[in-house]
């Protein structure tokens, strides 16, 4: 034994000292960490929110068309036949007209002409006229108030996208359309609100930005998903099931176990290109199917359905399983009555989160072509929702982010919110789902 | 201290409910157990002591088949319940396990009602006829297992609820309830609390007049106080087996009084 002086309890040894500090240290290293997290998710949910709000909103022109009968139906007769045989082209004067008879009510004066009045809104505009004549011919001859969107330009100058010293050599807009726009504003003929169209809406040509909406990906996106739900889920719990319960532990399933886990970690482009060549060229399904899609993301899903099945029927304590073959239960009723039960909400919330995954995976898509431009209606069966070509949501938002018009950038960060809004509610349900049926044993 | 009394000492012979001859049991290299032998009485309580890891417990899942779920375990020799050897092929150890019922270590009760943890095992068996048929065998079996009175009013709660010693009684109605012929216990009170442990204990002294009871313990005092017969096992051989007044009193081999003296152990 040393003899040295005994040591006081109130003071700290040079040894405890550090270990504090290192504690210390390691402690802010760990709070710094987070901070940046933290950080960098608010730079980019507000980055997000602030540039995709807009999409949400859109400027839209109130005038009154006065619907010639001259011009549409010049026989009389409203036979739709005749009536169809008018193109949106000649709808162009009636829309021009308006506003200039809008222009002319309000006692504005301006140098413009009748074609750059027309030019405020969108070239949509007629479209839209034409399709209310052919739906109710009976008010041909009528004047009617309308409400159009007005075009992309006039759109991001209330937006504050377009400023009059940008305009320089833009064709679209002129400063005298921008006083007439700022006139109309306080006029209450030009206002700015909630668009619908945006969240239901099927994507539109580059001339009109401000007809675009994410609807029809939206239904293309919810296709893929019932396939994937429909085939990963039930094939991804059995093949779990069997290797975890029935198959015997030997080298052969240890090799599947270790190529089940690799399979998840392959680049998802690589799912992509093997359905390009399995589902398309090989087995000839139509390209840019959402059935396709659903296809190539259950390949992609299965892996983490499988991985987290198999976590959560470990998890369930093997006394459950001996209590019931204890008392006679075969192996199978063990498994389906007590383990399975048990294990549902972890398996739930794998599918879930392998479903949220899906969801945003864009990368094969591109591979099979599910980028159709589908400016058409929504589909009206199942079976054609699920061969009619079809985009995607996350395929949708690159495609709109790929065009030249900044517009168009708008709705690209508008998608990405839609997208984030059905990701962060998927994963809210996994974590609903989990604490509802989480049991203790 | 009456711990060392025994509870029957007017023992007859009764008749041979399990007979196991030269069992053997590998788990891969390893030789759990050795060339036993035994004849285990019905109505009976036998008792399996001996020191950690000398194969009780494994002799004892061997006698309805429980190491089958274990892919490395590899039984030999004849082990025949009614002279039926239980590991014939053409047994389906679904069967067998319906007639030779196990209560487990830890309580393990499905984390169901306490009705439906009960009414499971008649269930899959398909024992009760209708309803009114199956709350009669639920409520026989928890009267059997000693905890009717205590959960008559509330069977629609989870069993998991329970106190330790009461989810024990409950696995052990929940395994009297297919009506078997033999119970397999494995240290049924090594998780209980003394108080709990007594109830369980008078339990398998009431269980005796029905069923054939084969209990692991860890505790020399429980096998004395409950059994009739007593096996020592000792690194995977039967060392001796006879009356348990015989076994604690007058141990013929000198390894058996060494446990018990706590020499060895």
């Amino acid at each position: 034994m040393s003899d040295t002086s005994k040591t006081s309890l109130l003071a700290l040894s040079p040894r405890t000292k550090q270990r504090n500090a290192a504690e210390k240290r390691f402690r802010a290293y760990g709070v710094a960490a987070i901070a940046i997290g933290l950080l960098m998710l608010t730079v980019l949910v507000t980055n997000i929110f602030s540039r995709g709000t807009g999409a949400f909103q859109q400027t839209f022109v109130t005038v009154n068309v006065e619907l010639l009968e001259s011009k549409l139906d010049k026989k009389g007769n409203r036979d739709l036949e005749d009536i169809k045989k008018v193109t949106t082209f000649g709808y162009n004067p009636l829309i021009r007209d308006s506003v200039v008879a809008k222009v002319e009510e309000l006692g504005i004066q301006t140098d413009l002409k009748a074609k750059d009045l027309g030019g405020i809104l969108s070239k949509g505009a007629v479209g839209q006229l034409r399709e209310f004549v052919i739906a109710n011919p009976d008010k041909i001859g009528e004047t009617i108030e309308f409400r159009f969107l007005a075009q992309s330009r006039v759109d991001g100058y209330l937006k504050g996208r377009v400023h009059r010293e940008s305009i320089g050599n833009d064709k679209s807009i002129s400063a005298e359309q921008l006083d007439l726009v700022d006139q109309l504003v306080d006029a209450g003929v030009i206002v700015k609100s909630f668009n619908m169209d945006f969240i239901t809406g099927a994507d539109a040509s580059d001339q009109r930005p401000e007809a675009a909406g994410i609807g029809v990906a939206m239904l293309g996106s919810l296709s893929m998903m019932f396939v994937v739900l429909g085939l990963a889920l039930p094939i991804g719990v059995a093949a779990s099931i069997y290797l975890e319960e029935f198959a015997p532990k030997n080298r052969l399933t240890d090799i599947i176990e270790v190529n089940i886990s690799n399979l998840a970690a392959v680049p998802s482009i690589v799912f992509g290109i093997l359905g390009l060549a399995v589902f398309i060229n090989y087995m000839h399904l139509p390209t840019s199917a959402p059935l396709v899609g659903g296809l190539v993301l259950t390949l992609m899903t299965l892996p983490t359905i499988i991985i987290s099945t198999r976590a959560a029927l470990k998890a369930v304590p093997p006394s459950i399983r001996d209590a019931a073959l204890g008392v006679g239960a075969s192996k199978m009723q063990a498994v389906f009555h007590h383990v399975l039960p048990l294990a549902a909400p972890g398996i739930l919330t794998g599918t879930i989160i392998g479903l949220a995954q899906a969801l945003g995976e864009t990368a094969p898509l591109l591979l099979i072509g599910m980028v159709g431009f589908i400016a058409s209606n929504a589909p009206e069966t199942l079976a054609d929702g699920l061969l009619a070509p079809n985009s995607a949501m996350p395929a949708q938002i690159y495609e709109w982010a790929k065009r030249a018009d900044p517009a168009f950038y708008e709705r690209a960060w508008g998608g990405i919110i839609i997208l984030l809004v059905f990701l962060v509610t998927m994963n809210t349900l996994a974590v609903i789902l989990r604490r509802r049926f989480e049991r203790r044993w | 201290m009456n711990d060392m009394q025994f509870t029957d000492r007017a023992v007859d012979q009764k008749e041979t409910k399990i007979a196991a001859q030269g069992v053997n049991v590998h788990y891969g290299d390893a030789h759990a157990i050795k060339d036993v032998n035994v004849e285990i009485e019905d109505k009976t309580v036998t008792a399996f002591i001996g020191p950690s890891g000398c194969g009780k417990s494994t002799f004892l899942r061997c006698l309805n088949r429980m190491n089958d779920t274990i892919d490395i375990c590899n039984v030999t020799g004849n082990i025949l319940l009614d002279n039926e050897d239980i590991y014939d092929k053409r047994v389906d150890p679904v069967q067998l396990r319906a007639k030779v019922g196990m209560v487990f270590q830890k309580p393990n009760p499905f984390p169901k009602t306490i009705y439906d943890n009960v009414a499971y095992g008649p269930r899959i068996h398909g024992l009760a006829k209708n309803k009114a048929d199956l709350d009669e065998i639920v409520e026989k079996a928890l009267r059997r297992g000693a905890i009717w009175d205590e959960v008559k009013d509330r069977l629609d709660k989870p069993g998991t609820g329970l106190s330790g010693g009461q989810q024990q009684r409950l696995c052990i109605a929940r395994a009297v309830a297919t009506e078997p012929e033999v119970l397999l216990m494995d240290e049924p009170c090594s998780a209980l609390d003394p108080i709990a442990t007594a109830q369980v204990e008078e339990l398998i002294d009431e269980l005796r007049t029905r069923y054939s009871v084969v209990i692991v313990t860890h505790s020399m005092q429980q096998a004395a106080r409950v059994s009739q017969k007593t096996a020592f096992f000792h690194l995977g051989t039967l060392v001796e087996f006879g009356h348990t007044g015989q076994i604690f009193t007058n141990p013929e081999d000198p390894r058996t009084e060494s446990y018990i003296t706590g020499r060895i152990g």
